[in-house]
């Protein structure tokens, strides 16, 4: 850690156990004071810039819900124009933000070509209005709109592929990293911001609210998403998913039940009966993607 | 001072080439797309600085012509109709952080059923944005418009966005002669935009904070005064535009109204039509005239009462419609005197919706329908003009 003011203040109201904030400070102590940032509507906005205070240390800018990355795209040009290109550009948003509504305008900023960083801070709900089910929302998780019942299993759709979705843009660099694995995160933060072009880095911030785990279990489970292979930190030059380098490889790889039975949301795939079904298949997909990402699980 | 026939979406163009806008986020639609070809054109031949982004939908135009503004640039864009009601949520954003960006429009009827013609539906269901609204009348007031909503707009009493409207096709896509001022007069009319605060790593602030319960509707209050503030400075600006070029702007432009028992209150490109029709009706004997109306937002109340407060009936005429009330110039003109004990008639006449071309005989009627409610009293204060009741 540097000696330097963290850019992301402390006395903002995320929930305890939050980590959002965490990846926001660590990114931001990557990028340094020289940054301006914009994020979309949802929690990072509401915990953070509440009229008359604000926990940023950057030059900041909120705009709306679907637009993070064409809000960025009109301060990068401007910057460019008033000779201050200098000045880093990043666009925070959620998965909401990113997956869902602003689909369309992270598209288009890709496409663009502009140097941009656009980080989705993805807790793979709608955390914000209550823990509603997005397209970033796994198989199996229960959440208000695709709540577990007697005919249900929870959200039984797949996760959207937002990396190789941007990656498919030919944008210079696509990452993944999450808070358990600081060291990689800062990482590809640096190079993200070095290419001369846009970039996009999916962070994982577990969400202690909306998948019901105890606060202080954060990093533990941001851990166990990429020990079990749920979440893989993988890093990609280019649009070719063939060259995709996976970073972050654990000994031993550990199976999906030990990440779903510590959170609230898989409950039902527990109790009152085990769904053996729903646990293997959760489990052959991460182990097809995995074998897809050449990967075998006895190296 | 050169002398150009063009159309109206070139001399809107000219108008921000002369402004010398550094980011002009823009996306292709019907009537307006001349516009982002022109300023493309302009860059591509480098006779003009600045940089468009060919952002992917119009929602991302406002989005990101909001970053820039934010960042400090002076930021132009153009679109209309479905375009301006896809940015519908940006505009309050615009102006709740104010920032001073300027919109040229050609005005166009709202789908379905889908129509790229002339109505003012599209500027008008935006009165509530919180924009500075202006109308022009031919294509030279579209250029000279731009360079004033600049000057209003980026005014630190004020510091507001503000749109231009032209009317489709009328203005848009017809040639007239237009006089484009020489780039030094506008460099000195207006100087570089320079606001005091923006997006910078020297000295970081938020933009769009969270506004809860106890602070949000003084944010409300101060950009409301601020548009009333705009009212002197649209003043100030169109005084010393006549010095600098020669040509008089005013809030509204009355026609033959001193003596008139009836007054038409025009908005756009009908407003030559209104003053051709007032003459042939006075040459009838017939006590008429006509209020071009510039500006709609702020909405000029003290002057409009000024000009037609001695009139028996003041004739609102609306190329646009609020369902279930009438037009919406008409509301906004009954709430100007409904306080005082004594005022005019006001009716109301909805016309020219989707392209219907406006022409003098149209006004006849108005006059004539007018006249008879004022002897017969009144049948209706809403009524339709030149609806075809055979394929109703």
């Amino acid at each position: 850690m540097t000696e330097e003011k963290e850019l992301f203040a402390c006395g903002h109201r995320a929930c305890a156990g939050c980590s959002e904030p965490i990846a926001v400070r660590m990114i931001l102590e990557e990028a340094g004071p020289n940054t301006i940032g914009t994020i979309c509507t949802g929690c990072l906005e509401v915990v953070s810039t509440g009229w008359p205070e604000t926990a940023w240390e950057i030059p900041l800018i909120h705009a709306a819900f679907e637009n993070s990355a064409s809000v960025a795209s009109g301060v990068e040009v401007a910057l460019r124009q008033l000779g201050r290109d200098d000045t880093h550009v990043i666009a925070f948003a959620g998965d909401g933000g990113t997956f869902d509504i602003g689909l369309q305008a992270l598209s288009g900023m890709l496409e663009r070509g502009h140097k941009i960083l656009y980080v989705c801070l993805d807790n793979e709900a709608y955390m914000n209005t209550g823990i509603q089910r997005c397209s970033s929302t796994p198989l199996g998780t229960s959440t208000t709109t695709s709540p577990a019942g007697t005919y249900s299993i929870g959200e039984d759709r797949q996760k959207k592929p937002i990396g190789a979705i941007c990656a498919a843009h030919c944008i210079p660099y696509t990452a993944t990293a999450t808070i358990a694995y600081p060291q990689d995160l800062k990482k590809k933060v640096r190079k993200a911001l070095a290419v001369n072009g846009p970039s996009f880095l999916h962070v994982l911030v577990p969400c202690p609210t909306g998948w019901r785990f105890s606060s202080e279990e954060t990093v533990e489970l941001a851990r166990l998403a990429v020990e079990t292979g749920i979440f893989v930190l993988w890093e990609l030059e280019g649009g070719n998913l063939q060259n995709i380098k996976v970073t972050k490889k654990p000994k031993t790889w550990r199976p999906v039940e030990d990440y779903l039975k510590q959170q609230g949301r898989y409950k039902h795939l527990f109790k009152p009966k085990k769904r053996q079904d729903v646990i293997e298949k959760i489990q052959q997909d991460v182990d097809q993607k995995l074998i897809e990402l050449g990967i075998t699980k006895e190296t | 001072m050169t002398k150009m026939t063009i159309m109206g979406n070139m001399a809107t163009a000219l108008g921000a080439k002369l402004c010398r806008p550094h980011v002009i986020p823009a996306y292709p639609i019907t009537p307006s797309t001349l516009f982002p070809e022109k300023i493309s054109e302009f860059i591509a031949n480098g006779e003009m600085d600045g940089e468009m982004i060919r952002v992917e939908s119009e929602h991302s135009a406002m989005s990101a012509a909001i970053g820039a503004s934010a960042t400090g640039a002076r930021v132009c864009t153009a679109s209309a109709s479905q375009g301006i009601a896809l940015m519908h949520e940006m505009l309050f954003i615009a102006s709740g952080m104010r920032l001073p960006i300027v919109m040229a429009v050609g005005n166009r009827a709202l789908s379905a059923p889908i129509n790229i013609w002339c109505d003012h539906q599209d500027t008008i269901s935006e009165r509530d944005v919180g924009w500075l609204q202006f109308y022009a009348e031919k294509n030279q007031e579209g250029l000279d418009l731009m360079i004033l909503a600049f000057k209003i707009c980026e005014d630190k009493r004020v510091l507001l966005p503000g749109m231009v409207g032209i009317d489709a096709f009328v203005l848009t896509h017809t040639v007239e002669g237009v006089d484009v001022p020489d780039q030094k007069l506008v460099d000195d009319f207006l100087p570089p935009y320079k606001p005091e605060k923006y997006l910078d790593a020297r000295t970081p602030i938020t933009f769009g904070s969270f506004g809860t319960p106890e602070f949000y509707q003084e944010f409300k209050y101060a950009q409301v005064k601020a548009m009333e503030e705009s009212e002197k400075v649209i003043d100030e600006a169109f005084r010393e535009y006549k010095k600098v070029f020669g040509r008089t702007y005013q809030k509204i432009t009355p026609y033959r109204c001193e003596d008139a028992d009836m007054v038409i209150l025009t908005l756009g490109s009908m407003s030559g039509t209104a003053r051709a029709a007032v003459d042939i009706l006075r040459e009838e004997g017939k006590k008429a005239g006509c209020i071009k109306m510039t500006v709609y937002r702020p909405f000029p109340g003290k002057e409009l009462i000024d000009v037609s407060k001695n009139a028996k009936v003041i004739a609102v005429l609306d190329r646009d419609i609020t369902p279930g009330l009438g037009g919406a110039l008409y509301a906004d003109v009954a709430a100007q005197f409904v306080n005082r004990t004594a005022h005019p008639v006001i009716l109301n006449y909805i016309l020219g919706l989707g392209g219907r071309d406006i022409v003098i005989n149209d006004f006849k009627e108005i006059y004539d329908k007018s006249h008879q409610a004022l002897e017969k009293g009144i049948q209706n204060p809403v009524e339709w003009i030149n609806l075809n009741k055979e394929i109703l």
